[in-house]
């Protein structure tokens, strides 16, 4: 009897203790935690982590980062415990207040290996309670990419807080992970959070996948996992098309505005130019002087910049354009191979020209706000500036395309190139036309300098990366038609993007190079060819 | 026949054919016999120097050879000369064996560097010099001989020729810049030691290398003199200033093209052959399409279908662009080379062996004695397009 009534009044006190020691005192057993390190024994600082972690105490985050760092210390003697902050000032771990000076006798808590994935996991777990979202957002990110299974407790906690919708996804992946990974989840859980990560669908989730489906798991968790597998890669491999082809526009329309100057002098005019790639590097370092002139007068005006520079560039390039028409290639009309070589000493004195100048490095260009940037598209990232370059692109060749056949120039020129004779019979001044149709071509060079400015170095020999492409274009779209260019010019940068993840960038590019020489055997007048006499002529 | 060696290039020819083999004697020889610091010894760097200048005229007819009388106007003669030299180069690096840096006996010292477990199988054989002497021809030739029989059968001519002449070199460019391609990547072929169990660094070597580059000139200019001046070189000149007619007279165009655009790309692989030894290097810069386009300058500076001029050019240019570069005007020296485009084609189409015979006919003209034949031949201004 007494032995019994002992017995209960033991377990009811026990019981009272119990209670009195978990649920009413945080503080005394925080402070308990934290003398814990003053051991600095491994397995009592694993412990201390994981009760520091989850007491919701505000030191709890600089206590555990301190740790990370080897900043947090102890005195083995006073059984007491300081955190030495980033800027050099001590506080006691317990409570926060400021102290002194270290005593002489502290050092750093120590840490191996082990207990380093346990802060990583704390730290990781503590974060995703703060109240900035965008830490919350990155916490739940790096937990998913960790799984570390002791912040499962923390992130079901941060999920059910949670209200931000995208945070709130990103903890549901997170948990999912842990519990992929937990080997005593069960298997509902378990198909729960495949279903998650497939939904997610990108290349971490398969990343996961993969790695979950290699360990022991319950047969119908893997039979899931390898379907979700499987159908992740299905969506991959469309995303990588799709990014694949947006990369080719992009590329395309790059090659485009550099040839489509090029398309005028050489297919309309039948005039090799050998230096019109200076005339792209000319519209980039006209770019570079009005931004150079903006930055110095008028900082506001910055943004505006390439809207100024456009008009310019077109201005410069097409300037020098005529001249170079008037006093070189005029007499060379009728003499390609000759016309070749004059224009290819022009490209050698342009570009040393521009390296007396503005030296031979790159030249810095910014870019305007609106052009920096990027934006997610499904699984694919686009930046600002390929697709301004992608519009302005179409805008330049629209423009062109309604010059050539709604202006009085644009007749004149078009009937110059059809039968030069009859064109001056009519009355037209040919040898003008000559000189505006070289100036308009030159003239488009320049503007593509000033987009092209955006994308690449701005160095002397800008212009020479692209002729050999340009010309390529050109002679595959076929001499002498706008349209043909286009084509060309979007084939042959799709093409290159497709066979760059296959062949690597430089075997793409020779591939693409053998290609149209290829090509060219099959069909010498390019892809759209003119037609008739006007051919031999 | 006979009216072909007219007198005014025949003489221009012997005087060409004496010159340069006097070059080829006397220069290696006061390099060798006489004593250092003498007034007429030619420092060893200077007939290394000239040497290169003599693999270039080598070029340069070459690319004569088909431009001025065939009117093909490759950009891709580089690419032939750089084949060439690479060939050479691989029988270079094997004569390396066991002296190279990891003293591997097999393995160049770049395969080594770059993880190479054996030799790749188009390496083999370059140890033997018969061999690689061989593929010196075979690989431009082979080369030329498939490029042209696809461009000249589909009737590529005129500028979509140079351009994808171009392309063709560039794409080489990035092949070879590549290190898994097998041929040292971005450093090429260096570090050379033995020529036939000669040091290539030594005077002797040099001179006697000097001497066999001056052989090799006069043999492929009495090869292509002997090519333009026979029938077939008629056809050649027939087909460059008129190509649809010769081709109505039932000539094969096509053959003929592929005939010289081969020959011709054998002529630049020998050079570079040549070259390599001299210069000590070859790496893919060679294949850069603008020293396509220097060559081809080369040849329109000495005057386009003489022959001569295209070796003189070659060596007038080179010349300048040594004396330039190493001075103060080195800034100045692109400035000059562009110029000589503009100009040279501007203001002197037939080159200066080309005005310099218009000069000679022209007083000779006025004696009564003059053979009105000199100036159909060989000095016809080109004319491209038709």
């Amino acid at each position: 009897m007494p032995a019994i009534v002992l017995a209960l009044v033991r377990g009811l006190l026990l019981s009272i203790a119990l209670i009195v020691a978990t649920a009413p005192a945080f503080a005394a057993s925080f402070e308990e935690s934290v003398a814990k390190f003053a051991n600095d024994d491994f397995s009592d600082t694993d412990d201390a982590v994981g009760e520091i972690a989850v007491s919701g105490n505000p030191l709890a985050f600089p206590i555990i980062s301190a740790l990370q760092d080897e900043r947090l210390m102890f005195d083995a003697e006073t059984k007491k415990v300081f955190v030495k902050q980033a800027d050099g000032k001590i506080i006691d771990a317990a409570t926060g207040a400021a102290v002194d000076k270290l005593p002489d006798n502290a050092a750093a808590v120590s840490l191996n290996n082990r207990l380093r994935r346990s802060v990583d996991a704390a730290l990781g777990g503590l974060t995703l309670l703060s109240p900035d979202t965008n830490t919350r957002l990155t916490a739940a990110k790096s937990v998913f990419k960790s799984h570390e299974e002791a912040t499962l407790p923390t992130v079901e906690s941060a999920l059910a807080k949670e209200t931000n919708r995208s945070v709130k996804q990103a903890l549901a992946e997170a948990r999912a992970a842990i519990l992929l990974f937990k080997s005593d989840a069960s298997e509902v859980d378990k198909l729960e959070a495949v279903a998650t990560i497939k939904a997610r669908g990108d290349q971490e989730a398969l990343a996961l996948l993969t790695e979950i489906s290699g360990g022991d798991q319950p047969a119908n968790v893997a039979k899931a996992a390898a379907s979700a597998i499987s159908s992740i890669q299905g969506t991959l491999a469309i995303w990588s098309g799709v990014q694949n082809a947006w990369y080719g526009l992009s590329l395309g329309s790059v090659l485009l505005l550099a040839a489509i100057g090029l398309a005028i002098t050489f297919g309309v005019m039948g005039v090799i130019n050998m230096a019109h790639g200076e005339m792209v590097m000319l519209g980039a370092y006209t770019t570079f002087v009005v931004q150079e002139v903006i930055r110095t007068r008028y900082p506001a005006l910055f943004d505006y910049s390439l809207l100024i520079a456009v008009p310019l560039a077109f201005l410069v390039a097409g300037a020098i354009g005529v001249v170079i028409e008037r006093t070189i290639i005029r007499f060379l009309y009728g003499r390609p191979l000759e016309t070749l070589l004059a224009t290819w000493g022009l490209s050698l004195i342009l570009q040393q020209a521009v390296r007396s100048a503005f030296g031979p490095t790159n030249r810095e260009v910014g870019n305007p706000s609106w052009m920096s940037g990027a934006f997610e598209l499904g699984q694919i990232t686009i930046t600002y500036n390929r697709l301004w370059i992608l519009c302005f692109t179409m805008a330049v060749f629209g423009i062109l395309l309604a010059m050539l056949r709604y202006t009085a120039l644009g007749l004149e020129m078009r009937a110059v190139t059809q039968n030069r004779r009859m064109a001056a019979s009519m009355g037209i001044a040919t040898s003008r036309v000559d000189a505006l149709t070289f100036g308009l071509g030159s003239g488009i060079a320049g503007i593509a300098g000033v987009a092209l400015s955006q994308i690449d170095n701005v160095s002397p020999n800008l212009g020479q990366s692209y002729i050999i492409d340009s010309f390529m274009v050109v002679v595959f779209g076929g001499v002498g038609n706008l349209w043909g260019t286009l084509v060309g010019a979007f084939t042959l940068g799709i093409a290159n993007k497709f066979l760059e993840p296959v062949a690597g960038a430089v075997l793409g590019k020779i591939a693409i190079l053998v290609l149209i020489i290829l090509f060219i055997q099959k069909r010498p007048r390019g892809l759209f060819a003119l037609k008739g006499r006007a051919v031999e002529a | 026949m006979a009216h072909v060696l007219t007198r005014s290039l025949d003489r221009a020819a012997t005087i060409f054919v004496l010159v340069v083999a006097a070059c080829g004697v006397l220069i290696p020889l006061s390099n060798l016999l006489l004593p250092a610091g003498s007034a007429l010894q030619v420092p060893t760097y200077l007939v290394a120097l000239w040497g290169k200048y003599v693999c270039y005229a080598i070029l340069a007819l070459s690319i004569d050879l088909i431009w001025g009388y065939c009117g093909i106007l490759s950009l891709g003669h580089g690419a032939f000369f750089a084949l060439g030299g690479y060939a050479m180069g691989m029988y270079l690096m094997r004569q390396i064996g066991t002296r190279g840096v990891y003293g591997n006996p097999i393995l160049p010292d770049f395969m080594v560097f770059l993880n190479y477990s054996k030799l790749p199988w188009y390496w083999h054989g370059f140890d033997m010099f018969w061999f690689a002497a061989l593929m010196v021809l075979v690989v431009p030739g082979l080369l030329a001989f498939c490029f042209g029989w696809l461009a000249f059968r589909s009737r590529v001519t005129g500028v979509y020729l140079s351009i994808i002449t171009q392309a063709m070199t560039y794409a080489l460019l990035l092949a070879f810049f590549r290190n898994d391609f097998g041929f040292g990547g971005n450093n090429g072929l260096t570090d050379f030691k033995d020529i036939l169990g000669f040091n290539v660094q030594a005077e002797g070597t040099r001179a006697a290398l000097f001497a066999l580059s001056c052989l090799a000139l006069i043999l492929a200019f009495l090869i292509c003199r002997a090519v333009v001046s026979s029938k077939l070189g008629k056809v050649l000149i027939a087909i460059r200033d008129a190509e649809s007619r010769t081709r109505f007279l039932g000539y094969r165009v096509e053959s003929y093209k592929l005939f010289v655009f081969t020959l011709s790309a054998c002529m630049a692989g020998v050079a570079g052959a040549l070259y390599v030894p001299q210069v000590g290097i070859i790496n893919p810069s060679e294949f850069a399409p603008g020293n396509s386009i220097e060559a081809v300058i080369w040849v329109a500076v000495g005057g386009r279908g003489t022959l001569v001029g295209a070796a003189l050019g070659a060596v007038v240019v080179n010349y300048a662009k040594t004396f330039f570069t190493s001075g103060v005007l080195a800034p100045y020296w692109l400035f000059m080379l562009g110029a000589l485009f503009v100009l040279v084609t501007l203001l002197l189409p037939k080159g200066i062996i080309g005005t310099f015979n218009s000069w000679w006919d022209q007083l000779g003209s006025k004696r009564p004695n003059a053979d009105s034949a000199a100036r159909e031949d060989g000095v016809t201004e080109p004319k491209m397009a038709e």
